[in-house]
C-alpha cells in the first residue's frame, strides 16, 4: 500500500527535518509544523527550496523541516543579504527566510528594510516572541512598552512593529499571524510563497521559557485574548480549481502571479488588502484598542520584483557557460580601445 | 578600509562555511575614517585573519595595474577551487590614480569552478557524499550548487560547528578535525598562489616589498645602483607566504622589507614565517603619511642603516 503523496509524488515525511532542539511548547516548533504542512501541500520540490536564516532559536528552525533542501544558517541579522545573493544566482529557487524579532528588528533592521525596498522575491518569516530567546530573555525591539520580563524588568522603549515598518516602506506583501493559529498561518505561508516579491509574515510565537507570563504581550494567554482576525484566509494553489461558493460581497479574491488565489472571507468589518493606507489604519486602531490584528494586511501583486527590475536572467548562474558569461573578443577590444 | 571592518563577521562565515567569495580592498589610510582620500598598505595584517576566531584568508597582492586586472580573474578561480574568501589588496594609489599599463590581454583561460558535483556525479556516487568530507586529502571538499536535481544534492550549511556531513555538532573531535582540515586546505592553496617575482644579481642586500610600493622600489634600485649599492629585489604577491621568501632571505645578509604602514606588517609576517636563525637578517623601512611612497623614502633609510656597522 502506498502512502499518500502530494502532486510531486512525495509523502508528508519527506518534508520533515532533524528533531527539534528547542524547548517543548515553544511557538517556533508550531511554526515548523505549519511550514511542513504548507510545503507538503504546495508540493514544493525539496531541491528547489533554499531555507535561509540568521541567528536565534527561530533561526535554528530551518534544520527542522525539509531535511533534503538546501539551507544556510548565517550570521545574526544578515539573512536578507544571504537570501538576496542566493536568489540572484538562481531565480528558480524558492527562497524561504526564517528570522526572529531580534534578528529582524534589532540587529537586522537595515537589512530587513533594504530587502523590502528592493522587493526581493522571498518569503520572510519573523518568529516574533518579543525577546532574545537564544541568549536567555533580554527584551528585543518588538517588546511592547511596559512589557514585563520574567524576573520583573520592565521594558522602557517603544516597540518596533515589523508590519508597520514594512507597510511604511511599501512592502508588497504584509501579514501577521499567531503560531497557535495553524488555520491562518498555513494559508498565509502558502500565499507568501506564491507571491512574487518580498512577503513579510510576522508570526507571534511565544517563548515559553522567557516570555510567556502575565505582563508579556507575546504570551499565549495574551494573544488568545486579544487576537482579532481581519478576515478568514484560504489559499487556492494554481494547480487546484477555484470554487468560490460564498455569498456575493462576503469574500475578496486576490489572484497571485502564478495563478494561485487568496480568498479572504469577511469577519465583521471589511478590510481591503490592496489598500495600503487602510492597512496602516487597521494596525494603528488595533494598537490603540490593545488588540493584535492578524491576517493578510496588504498585498500588491503589480510591483516588479528585484531580479526582474535588474534584468537578471531566468537561467541560473550555475547553468551559464563561458560563452554567455565572458565578453566576446570584439566587445573586449572595443572596451579596451576606450582606454587608449 | 572601513567597509572591510564592517564585513569582518561575514568573512569569518565564508571561511568557516567555505563559501567562495572575492573581495577587493582598495586600501586607504586608517585607523577609523583616517584620511579617506589617501593611500596606505595598512590592511594587510588585518585582512589576512579578518574575523574573530582562528580565521585565515587567501590574499593576493597585485603590484601593477595589469596585475590588478589579471588577479581579478584569477581570484575567482582560486575562490572557487579552494571554496574560501580571496582578498585582493590594491590601494588608493594603484586603484585611483592614472597609470600607464601594457594593453590587457583577452582572458583565454577557462573558468575553474573547482570541486562541484553535478547530478550525474551524485548518481555515480549513489548519493554518498558529505559536504565537508576530505576525500582527496588536500583539505578541499566537494560541494553541490543549489537547484541540482538530485535528492542527495541539498545540504544545510552554517557558521556554527559542523561535522563532515554538515550536521550541527559541538563535538570536540569533529571541531578540531574540521579546523585542521581548513589548515590543510590553505596549505594546498598556498602553493597555487602567484609566486614572488625576483630580480637578483647576487648582492648581499635584499629588499622585499609588495603592491604599489613596486614603482618606488624600481626607481630606488636604479638610484642605489648609481651609488654603487646593488640591491636584490623580491616582490611578494600573495599570503600565506611562499617558501621562496625564506630562501631569498637565506641568500642575503640583510633584507629590507619596505611597506606603506606604520608597524611593518609584512616585516612581522615574514619574521614569523622564518626559521629563527634568519630572523636577525631582517630590517624594516616604513612609510605612512597617506602619500604614495617616493623612492627617497627607501634610499635614505636604507643608506642610513647600511652605514651603521652590524
Ligand atoms: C553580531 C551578533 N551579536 C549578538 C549575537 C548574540 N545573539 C545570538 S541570538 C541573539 C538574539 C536572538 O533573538 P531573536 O532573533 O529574537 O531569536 P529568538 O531566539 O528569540 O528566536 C543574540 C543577540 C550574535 N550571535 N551575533
Ligand atoms: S528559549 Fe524561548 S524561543 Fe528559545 S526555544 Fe526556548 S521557548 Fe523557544
Ligand atoms: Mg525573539
Amino acid at each position: 500500500m502506498s502512502a499518500t503523496v502530494n502532486r510531486v509524488g512525495l509523502p508528508r515525511d519527506a518534508y520533515k527535518g532533524a528533531a527539534t532542539t528547542l524547548c517543548a511548547g515553544c511557538g517556533h516548533n508550531s511554526i515548523t509544523n505549519h511550514m511542513i504542512k504548507a510545503l507538503y501541500e504546495l508540493g514544493v520540490e525539496p531541491h528547489m527550496l533554499a531555507k535561509m536564516s540568521g541567528i536565534g532559536c527561530s533561526s535554528k528552525t530551518p534544520a527542522y523541516f525539509v531535511e533534503s533542501a538546501h539551507g544556510f544558517n548565517g550570521v545574526h541579522g544578515r539573512m536578507p543579504a544571504l537570501t538576496t545573493g542566493a536568489h540572484l544566482a538562481n531565480r528558480q529557487l524558492i527562497m524561504l527566510g526564517v528570522s526572529g524579532d531580534g534578528d529582524t528588528a534589532s540587529i537586522g533592521l537595515g537589512q530587513f528594510m533594504h530587502m523590502i525596498r528592493r522587493n526581493v522575491d522571498c518569503t520572510y518569516i519573523i518568529e516574533d516572541n518579543g525577546t532574545y530567546g537564544l541568549t536567555k530573555g533580554q527584551f528585543s525591539a518588538t517588546a511592547d512598552l511596559g512589557s514585563v520580563q520574567k524576573k520583573g524588568g520592565v521594558n522602557t522603549f517603544q516597540p518596533i512593529d515589523p508590519c508597520a515598518v514594512a507597510l511604511a516602506l511599501g512592502c508588497s506583501f504584509v501579514a501577521r499571524s499567531f503560531s497557535g493559529d495553524g488555520k491562518q498561518v498555513v494559508p498565509l505561508i502558502k500565499a507568501a510563497i506564491a507571491h512574487r516579491g518580498t512577503a513579510i509574515l510576522d508570526i507571534i510565537s511565544p517563548c515559553v521559557t522567557f516570555n510567556d507570563h502575565d505582563g508579556s504581550t507575546k504570551s499565549y494567554s495574551w494573544v488568545k485574548d486579544h487576537e482579532e482576525s481581519i478576515a478568514d484566509v484560504s489559499f487556492i494553489p494554481f494547480f487546484e480549481e477555484v470554487h468560490v461558493d460564498y455569498e456575493p460581497g462576503t469574500v475578496r479574491d486576490v489572484r497571485l502571479h502564478d495563478g494561485s488565489h487568496i480568498v479572504l472571507k469577511k469577519l465583521g468589518e471589511d478590510h481591503d488588502p490592496t489598500d495600503r493606507r487602510a492597512a496602516i489604519q487597521v494596525i494603528e486602531e488595533g494598537r490603540a484598542e490593545g488588540h493584535l490584528v492578524t491576517g493578510l494586511l496588504y498585498v500588491d501583486t503589480a510591483m516588479s520584483d528585484f531580479a526582474t527590475t535588474e534584468h537578471i536572467p531566468e537561467q541560473p548562474l550555475k547553468d551559464l557557460g563561458e560563452d554567455e558569461l565572458r565578453l566576446s573578443r570584439d566587445d573586449f577590444a572595443q572596451f579596451m580601445s576606450e582606454f587608449a | 578600509m572601513s567597509c572591510i571592518s564592517l564585513m569582518a563577521e561575514f568573512s569569518g562565515l565564508a571561511y568557516y562555511a567555505e563559501v567562495p567569495v572575492v573581495i577587493f580592498d582598495i586600501q586607504r589610510i586608517g585607523p577609523s575614517t583616517g584620511l579617506p582620500t589617501r593611500t596606505s598598505q595598512a590592511d594587510l595584517g588585518f585582512v589576512y585573519t579578518l574575523s574573530h576566531g582562528d580565521t585565515k584568508h587567501l590574499v593576493l597582492l597585485p603590484g601593477t595595474v595589469e596585475e590588478c586586472y589579471e588577479f581579478a580573474r584569477d581570484a575567482f578561480d582560486h575562490a572557487d577551487r579552494f571554496q574560501t574568501p580571496v582578498f585582493v589588496l590594491s590601494d588608493l594609489d594603484l586603484g585611483m590614480n592614472l597609470w600607464m599599463t601594457p594593453e590587457f590581454k583577452y582572458p583565454e583561460k577557462k573558468f575553474d569552478r573547482g570541486k562541484v558535483l553535478a547530478k550525474d556525479d551524485l548518481e555515480k556516487l549513489a548519493g554518498e557524499w558529505g559536504r565537508y568530507r576530505d576525500v582527496d586529502g588536500d583539505g578541499v571538499t566537494y560541494r553541490t550548487l543549489p537547484g541540482t536535481d538530485h535528492p542527495a544534492a541539498g545540504y544545510f550549511t552554517r557558521g556554527s560547528g559542523h561535522d563532515e556531513m554538515a550536521r550541527y555538532t559541538e563535538g570536540a573531535d569533529a571541531y578540531a578535525r574540521n579546523m585542521d582540515r581548513l589548515t590543510r586546505k590553505l596549505e594546498t592553496a598556498r602553493h597555487e598562489l602567484p609566486a614572488p617575482v625576483v630580480d637578483e644579481k647576487g648582492s648581499p642586500i635584499g629588499l622585499i616589498a609588495f603592491g604599489s610600493t613596486d614603482a618606488a622600489v624600481v626607481e630606488a634600485r636604479q638610484a642605489l645602483d648609481e651609488k654603487g649599492k646593488n640591491v636584490d629585489y623580491m616582490r611578494v604577491r600573495a599570503l600565506p607566504l611562499s617558501d621562496e621568501v625564506a630562501r631569498f632571505v637565506a641568500r642575503h645578509e640583510r633584507v629590507y622589507v619596505v611597506e606603506q604602514n606604520r608597524d611593518g606588517q609584512l616585516f612581522d609576517l615574514i619574521r614569523l614565517a622564518l626559521p629563527a636563525a634568519l630572523v636577525d637578517r631582517m630590517r624594516s623601512i616604513r612609510h605612512y603619511n597617506g602619500q604614495p611612497i617616493p623612492a627617497g623614502a627607501i634610499i635614505e633609510p636604507l643608506m642610513e642603516q647600511e652605514a651603521v656597522p652590524t
